[in-house]
């Protein structure tokens, strides 16, 4: 979308360890995505995607190693969290939407606060990403007049609205009825062919399997196998990914 | 009122709306008929009428106390401003996380223990005579200053509880959301945490404030002369109790119908709470 010829390497993670008091959530992971590339994170509940996740947004301070976004290392000291943010989207399980703004207050906060935007060029884009995902008739509702599925493109949205260079998505259909799980799915492969950088935490395999140019295996904090969705899906070398896939499919979901 | 709710507030009686009607009139009716016929016939009721509800010194008292209660009206709606600013600051400092604001988050634990913890009357006196005997040059001994600013530091103590509960109420995923799209901490605390906050503590903060209209009587101990200080002054010199009476009257005017707007709010907010569960 923007930032077309950025730097070549979206992200790159490298040794990120990540521990809740005793307990190790992330235990040295390395990855690295080029620019356009998504990049699914497959794995049990526990195995570390989201923390994965919230510390490259920087909701989480990293215990140890280091990411870079765009050749900018993130998390050396005395970065602006702020600025790194901005860059970055994040779109969650949960919605998370601001339940006492309407649906284009939301999305128009923080380029008119962060971005310093004018009220009317904000409320301008806003429209225009609202109509291109099927919502402008929603722009006044407030999230509580909306289904699950229009409140999550919404907060696609809104996370398009600060025109990121890098999108994070986690398990962003995991709290969906089944039958709204398909227009969410719908706005991420939009987005892939219009050339967004994506890091998409999911446990919907088949889609995981369309959308992904590379598909990473989590257990238990780091990343046991990675590779081109065919291969993982189809010939995984690691037993933990067999028994992992074995699992999901006999629970119907590939 | 329909039929459903009517039996509801009978105990879930199942029964027509006149019915229910009737029979509350009818229960009410005869509770305070027993009751007003036990205390006017009790030994010492002619006397505690003429010395509690003497009609001639009510209406010889009203206007003058009257005047003296715009003196607590003055005094809380000043103090009202304060305490919300006040308190708010209080509030925000504690919700403060992270080692740099440890001091903040102290000077706000001490402060609301201390305000909280001690009567609001000893604050009353300590500031009210206190700092006027330091004979501060400049300093104004103004007892209704010093009376204005006790209630002030007291109820903020409060307030300040209140306004915590209510950025404790508002999910952690919400600040997560606004700092994730760039905001700062004080932008995300100003445009998202801080608006739901205050909006659902508006009934306990309206409950607070009830209690300050009351407490505006306490600056009578400083020699002000508002409504219970008026009565005082007309009770000592007349030998009877009934312009306390007007004076309860007068509170009663401006905090019943606070009360009643209180549970309005409630209710309204259970509404919508239960609407907005339906609409999911």
């Amino acid at each position: 979308m923007t930032a077309v010829g950025a730097h070549p390497e979206a992200l790159h993670a490298e040794g990120v360890h990540k521990s809740f008091g005793r307990l190790e959530v992330l235990r040295g992971i390395d990855l690295t995505m080029a620019t356009h590339e998504v990049v699914c994170l497959i794995g049990a509940s526990g195995s570390g995607k989201s923390t994965l996740l919230r510390c490259i947004d920087l909701l989480e301070p990293v215990s140890g190693g280091r990411i870079m976004v765009a050749g900018r290392e993130i998390t050396a000291r005395g970065v602006d969290a702020n600025q790194v943010r901005r860059g970055i989207g994040i779109v969650f399980q949960s919605f998370n939407l601001f339940p006492h703004m309407s649906v284009l207050r939301n999305v128009i906060l923080a380029p008119r606060k962060v971005l310093g935007l004018s009220r009317q060029q904000a409320v301008e884009e806003a429209d225009a990403l609202l109509e291109r995902f099927g919502l402008a008739d929603k722009r006044l509702e407030y999230p509580d007049r909306l289904s699950g599925g229009q409140q999550q493109r919404v907060a696609i949205v809104r996370a398009l609205a600060m025109r990121p260079e890098l999108l994070l998505l986690d398990e962003v259909t995991s709290a969906l009825d089944p039958e709204l799980v398909a227009d969410v799915l719908d706005v991420i492969r939009d987005l892939r062919t219009q050339g967004m950088t994506m890091l998409i935490a999911t446990h919907e395999m088949g889609f995981a399997r369309d959308i992904a140019d590379r598909v990473c295996f989590l257990d238990a904090g780091q990343i046991l196998e990675e590779g081109p969705p065919s291969a993982i899906f189809s010939s995984p070398k690691e037993p933990r990914t067999r028994q992992f896939l074995d699992r999901i499919i006999r629970a119907g979901r590939l | 009122m329909n039929g459903r709710r009517g039996s509801h507030l009978f105990g879930g009686v199942q029964d027509s709306a006149a019915k229910s009607v009737g029979v509350a009139a009818l229960s009410t009716v005869v509770v305070f008929a027993v009751l007003g016929y036990l205390i006017v016939n009790t030994p010492g009721w002619t006397e505690f009428q003429q010395g509690f509800f003497d009609s001639g010194e009510f209406s010889r008292s009203l206007p003058s106390i009257g005047a003296a209660f715009l003196v607590n009206i003055k005094l809380f709606l000043l103090a009202e401003v304060f305490i919300l600013v006040l308190a708010l600051l209080l509030a925000v400092m504690r919700s403060l996380d992270g080692p740099v604001f440890l001091p903040f988050r102290i000077i706000s634990v001490v402060y609301t223990d201390f305000f909280r913890g001690v009567p609001g009357i000893l604050i009353v006196y300590v500031l009210g005579f206190g700092i006027p005997s330091l004979q501060i040059p400049g300093v104004t001994i103004d007892p209704f200053f010093w009376a204005l600013v006790a209630l002030i530091l007291v109820y903020s103590a409060y307030v300040a509880e209140v306004y915590r509960a209510g950025i404790d109420s508002v999910h952690s995923s919400q600040n997560a959301a606004a700092r994730s799209l760039g905001l700062s901490r004080a932008q995300a605390l100003r445009y998202v945490v801080l608006p739901q906050a205050v909006r659902r503590v508006i009934p306990p903060l309206l409950n607070d404030f009830i209690g300050l209209q009351k407490d505006t009587a306490l600056v009578s101990f400083l020699g002000v002369v508002e409504a219970f200080q008026r009565a005082n002054i007309i009770s000592a010199g007349d030998f009877n109790f009934t312009p306390y009476a007007a004076t309860a009257v007068f509170f009663l005017i401006i905090t019943v119908p606070m009360a009643r707007f209180v549970d309005w709010l409630v209710a309204r907010d259970r509404r919508r709470q239960m609407a907005g569960a339906g609409a999911r």
